[in-house]
């Protein structure tokens, strides 16, 4: 009964919603509406649990001492004032929750992000060593794309530019092409397979 | 003399404004038509016309209506000129209207017939759409077909695929490492089919570390994606006859911000040091900087996504990649279900024929005949 159920409702709401995307009538509209404020819904649930989890974690590891605990409570710290802020005095564009936000959230969150020039650095120095045919393949158009879409690769030669731009518009567009034809398949089969009660690992597995 | 006035208007724009008082079919646009907007939920008409010949000196074409019961057509909105179509959407459905559209030049409107009768209303079937539901009965049917195959015990071939034959030899090696395993389900929420699909993965996955008695921690970014991702896990641990083995940290929210998310995850990897990491979902920007700290602090990697821009980045970062469809094909792969091996069948059919399909179309318009309207989705 606890498998049945659980199968029982993907399969209603799974061909409910195929069903919906084919009826353009008003009456199928407020269906997926209404499904929609479900979601909604649950996801407030859910929230209240992740957010019950976060706190039961870092609290642990307060309690506990564990390495760099110290962090945990600046976790936990932030999480109490941004909400207290946010619920005393709002979130408008003016209010401290969005001044904090902007001043502190986002200038971190593009530290982070600027960090990525650094690992791609160091990925490409990993990858781009010519260890195997693909290796050397892959510097080699690597090569040829940086040099080409700079102005140095004008100077070396003019057709260098449209050579580059054909190695990505055409060799590389093909490839990425065929892996996103596989992704829909396999995004259907998986969503089939769910829906028809034959992929049952997310019950944790067959019967 | 009518054709005279006609000829000499399309000769000579300066001798146009003396034209239009005497010559109003020249000017006003014409075949008004008038349709119910079709594959819609209602209380919409679509106004077609043929614009005014002199379409390059109209100011604006206004869009006049009329219901049933009114006297006189009132103006309900205007397009600029080039523009052959308005859509009113302030109508109520079953009332009956006509309109008229009037080319304004110079200050004068110049009105065309009044349209044919139309009222609007919904329809119960998308016929922009049929296309879709042909292939996803076909697909059905496919699938429907190589299950039935599977089931009635016939062997089915499915090629090796490395990342996922690394997955016992991942989990493997963190039991003997006495190190956690690092399972990221993307930042996807549950609405992607990524994710639903790294959730189908991690319950392989979980059922391989209960089996070990190894730990392992997943960190979420989405509430609802933790919930979900939580229940795999214990089900895991059930499934397997140990379910005094899980443990309620394993499982863990961290936010909802995307590089907050990335900047957790590196920690996790910096303090615990885990032995395997598993990167299975839909992932952005911070695809790298995980998969990179990752491979700095030595770990095993095994990474899958149909994010086709960040694939580069863990084919670079890790020691396997499952690419798009690999993902896909990833739970059956583990868990070796006969019926979940014969899905992967009709997904290789289905492709086969969609290049079939492409192909064939696409031959089809290098000799002049253009189908490409058929794959159409409206």
């Amino acid at each position: 009964m606890k498998r049945k159920i659980p199968l029982a409702l993907c399969f209603i709401m799974g061909i409910s919603m195929i069903v919906q995307f084919f009826i353009p009538h008003p009456a199928s509209l407020e269906f997926s509406s209404v499904i929609y404020k479900w979601i909604i819904v649950l996801m407030a649930f859910a929230l209240v649990l992740a957010i019950g989890n976060l706190i039961r974690h870092h609290g642990n590891k307060i309690h506990r001492r564990k390495e760099d605990w110290q962090y945990s409570i600046v976790t936990l710290a932030g999480m109490v004032a941004m909400a207290t802020i946010g619920l005393a005095w709002g979130i408008d564009p003016d209010s401290l929750y969005q001044r904090i936000y902007l001043n502190v959230m986002a200038p971190l969150g593009g530290t982070m992000f600027a960090l990525l020039a650094y690992y791609m650095a160091s990925a490409a120095y990993r990858s781009f060593r010519a260890r195997s045919l693909e290796a050397t393949l892959l510097l080699l158009s690597a090569f040829i794309v940086m040099i080409g879409f700079m102005p140095f690769g004008q100077y070396l030669h003019p057709r260098f530019p449209a050579f580059a731009e054909w190695i990505m518009k055409v060799p590389n567009m093909a490839s990425q092409r065929g892996i996103l034809l596989g992704v829909a398949f396999g995004s259907i089969a998986t969503a089939l397979k769910i829906i028809l009660g034959i992929e049952r690992s997310w019950l944790g597995g067959k019967e | 003399m009518v054709l005279l006035l006609v000829l000499l208007c399309h000769c000579s724009p300066v001798l146009l404004s003396p034209c239009l008082s005497f010559s109003l079919f020249t000017a006003s646009p014409s075949r008004i038509e008038a349709i119910d907007k079709p594959n819609d939920a209602g209380s919409t008409i679509q106004i077609f016309w043929t614009p005014s010949p002199i379409d390059s000196r109209v100011e604006s074409y206004i869009v006049l209506r009329k219901a049933e019961s009114d006297t006189l057509y009132q103006r309900i909105g205007s397009t600029i000129r080039g523009v052959s179509l308005f859509e009113d959407d302030e109508i109520e459905d079953g009332i009956v209207y006509t309109y008229i559209v009037a080319a304004l030049i110079d200050g004068v409107q110049y009105s065309s017939q009044q349209s044919n009768a139309v009222s609007s209303g919904p329809q119960i079937f998308h016929t922009g759409r049929i296309n879709i539901l042909v292939a996803l009965i076909i697909y059905t049917l496919l699938l429907a077909y190589f299950v039935y195959k599977a089931r009635s015990g016939k062997n089915l071939y499915i090629r090796q695929i490395a990342g996922l034959t690394a997955v016992e030899e991942a989990v493997g090696r963190a039991t003997e490492m006495g190190k956690p395993i690092l399972y990221v389900p993307g930042l996807g929420d549950i609405d992607w089919t990524a994710t639903i699909a790294s959730m189908n993965i991690l319950g392989e996955v979980s059922k391989k570390i209960a089996l070990y008695d190894t730990k392992i921690i997943v960190p979420n970014t989405w509430s609802i994606v933790y919930t979900v991702s939580k229940e795999v896990v214990k089900e895991s641990f059930v499934s397997e006859g140990r379910p005094e083995k899980f443990q309620e940290d394993y499982v863990r929210y961290v936010t909802e911000a995307q590089f907050g998310f990335a900047a957790a995850v590196n920690g996790i990897m910096i303090r615990e040091k885990p032995a395997t990491n598993f990167f299975v979902g839909k992932f952005w920007a911070e695809s790298l900087i995980m998969a990179e700290t990752g491979a700095q602090t030595g770990a095993f990697q095994i990474a899958g996504t149909d994010s086709v821009l960040q694939l580069p980045f863990f084919v670079t970062a890790c020691d396997y990649t499952l690419m798009g469809e690999e993902l896909y094909a990833a739970s059956a792969y583990l868990s070796r279900e006969p019926v979940l091996l014969g899905s992967l069948k009709a997904q290789d059919y289905g492709k086969l024929i969609a290049l079939v399909i492409l192909g064939g179309f696409t031959i089809l318009a290098f000799l002049g005949i253009n189908l490409l309207s058929l794959l159409r989705v409206q």
